[in-house]
């Protein structure tokens, strides 16, 4: 490859990786607020519990490239642009987290809850003092697997203008240029294994020793 | 303490129906029987974790319904198998929980603590920083008793706390129970299905036969129960004496 080719991709790619994880982190941060509230509401709520996994898992059966092109004609939500692909990447990322908080605070051994109960704990602190330390490495692998399938699938949210390294994808697989495509898959394949590792040190650390 | 009529029921099964009974201050009311005779609930009853379908609990002649939850269980020890400790705290944590929550300031919460890890036999400077799972089975057991007592509760429940011991370790915590007893003048209420632990432990024995209380006296009295259900537990310490 040309050196100037690489420092044309190189100054271009640079904002892209930005947009990028732009993109990502804002997403995983919306779909974590969401769902590991809602997956501690609904460790006591059967029903809840199943409508919450069955819609979140409904949401990860939609092939992306679709669901980026039906949230465009929708008014205040849709669109072109990131907000509407921030949308689409928290829908994708609320079921891993969702589905993990409920595993894991569910997982916390029962003895301990009522030991917990029985010495006079309120819900409150039961839940902040006992469960969601238990449970968080459990809660942090399901972050951990929203984000690296964030990243993989934020590339697509380039098709409706949200930027992103899917832009040079998109644009090589139109040109029949491999140096472009290159020039975005490898930064997100680096992305996630970056996010992978980072998180699985938090998970590691949280755990009970 | 005091039940008064109490039944509980869940769903369509009773799993209580009518205890009568009343606990002295200082006796130990062993609740013998089988599994799933009723021992566990009633246990829970007074410490409101579970409130009776119908009848009454009464712990300092006020019933169970009538007390703030919190502080009902907060006033009271319990103990359960494997003494049912938080593995992300340290030891000393553990024993200080109760006087966390009651917000006890850190330098009479540490005294505490030393002082109930020193009464159990587990000096505070060798294991306090230590977590549960880096201790014996015995020795979460002592941890579990000691979290029980330090906030001063007079009233202790105790759940099988023994039940996953071995037999040498689960000798010695008796004795020790029978010690910490004498030393402590606590009200106990020991659920087991061993009838050699009721008759070790019992100043008096509940026994409980598919949800009934079909016999309530001393140890010596319950050698001569004819009661059908008595007499069953009684084979096993027959069987005893016939090996030695």
């Amino acid at each position: 490859m040309p050196l100037d080719v690489l420092q044309d991709l190189l100054e271009e790619g640079l904002p892209l990786l930005g947009e990028h994880i732009i993109l990502v982190v804002s997403s995983v941060l919306l779909a974590a607020l969401l769902a590991i509230p809602a997956g501690v509401l609904a460790v006591s709520r059967p029903t809840l519990r199943k409508v919450s996994l069955a819609f979140a898992g409904a949401g990860q059966t939609i092939p992306s490239l679709a669901l980026f092109g039906f949230l465009i004609p929708l008014p205040f939500i849709g669109g072109i642009g990131q907000h509407t692909a921030i949308i689409a990447l928290v829908l994708y990322a609320l079921l891993p987290i969702l589905r993990n908080t409920v595993t894991g605070i569910m997982g916390v051994d029962a003895a301990v809850r009522d030991s917990a109960e029985a010495m006079g704990m309120t819900r409150a602190q039961i839940l902040r003092m006992v469960e969601l330390p238990l449970a968080a490495p459990v809660i942090i692998a399901g972050v951990r697997i929203a984000a690296v399938t964030t990243i993989g699938t934020a590339t697509i949210a380039a098709a409706i203008g949200a930027g992103g390294l899917g832009v040079f994808i998109f644009r090589g697989i139109a040109s029949i240029d491999k140096y472009q495509i290159l020039a975005g898959a490898l930064p997100a394949a680096l992305l996630a294994l970056a996010a992978d590792g980072l998180l699985s040190r938090l998970e590691k650390r949280c755990a009970v020793r | 303490m005091e039940f008064r009529q109490a039944t509980f029921r869940f769903g369509e099964r009773t799993i209580l129906s009518g205890l009568d009974l009343a606990v002295r201050p200082g006796e130990t009311l062993v609740l013998l029987g089988r599994s799933g005779s009723g021992k566990t609930t009633a246990l829970r009853l007074i410490n409101g974790m579970l409130l009776p379908s119908a009848g009454t609990v009464l712990v300092q002649g006020r019933a169970t319904t009538d007390w703030d939850a919190v502080q009902l269980r907060r006033s009271i020890g319990y103990v359960i198998q494997e003494g049912g400790l938080f593995p992300h705290w340290t030891v000393a944590r553990n024993v200080g929980l109760v006087p966390e929550l009651e917000d006890w300031p850190a330098e009479r919460r540490n005294a505490r603590t030393v002082e109930l890890l020193n009464l159990v036999g587990l000096p505070a400077n060798e294991y306090g920083t230590r977590l549960p799972k880096e201790l014996s089975g015995g020795q979460r057991q002592r941890v579990g008793v000691a979290r029980a007592l330090a906030a001063g509760a007079l009233i202790q429940l105790f759940d099988e706390p023994f039940g996953a011991l071995d037999p040498v370790t689960r000798l010695g915590m008796q004795e020790e129970f029978l010690h910490l007893r004498q030393t402590l003048g606590i009200t106990s209420v020991f659920v087991t299905h061993d009838v050699r632990e009721a008759m070790r432990l019992g100043t008096r024995i509940g026994l409980l036969d598919r949800g009934t209380l079909v016999f309530a006296g001393t140890p010596a009295e319950f050698r001569g129960s004819a009661h059908p259900e008595a007499r069953a537990f009684l084979r096993v310490l027959e069987e005893d004496s016939h090996a030695s």
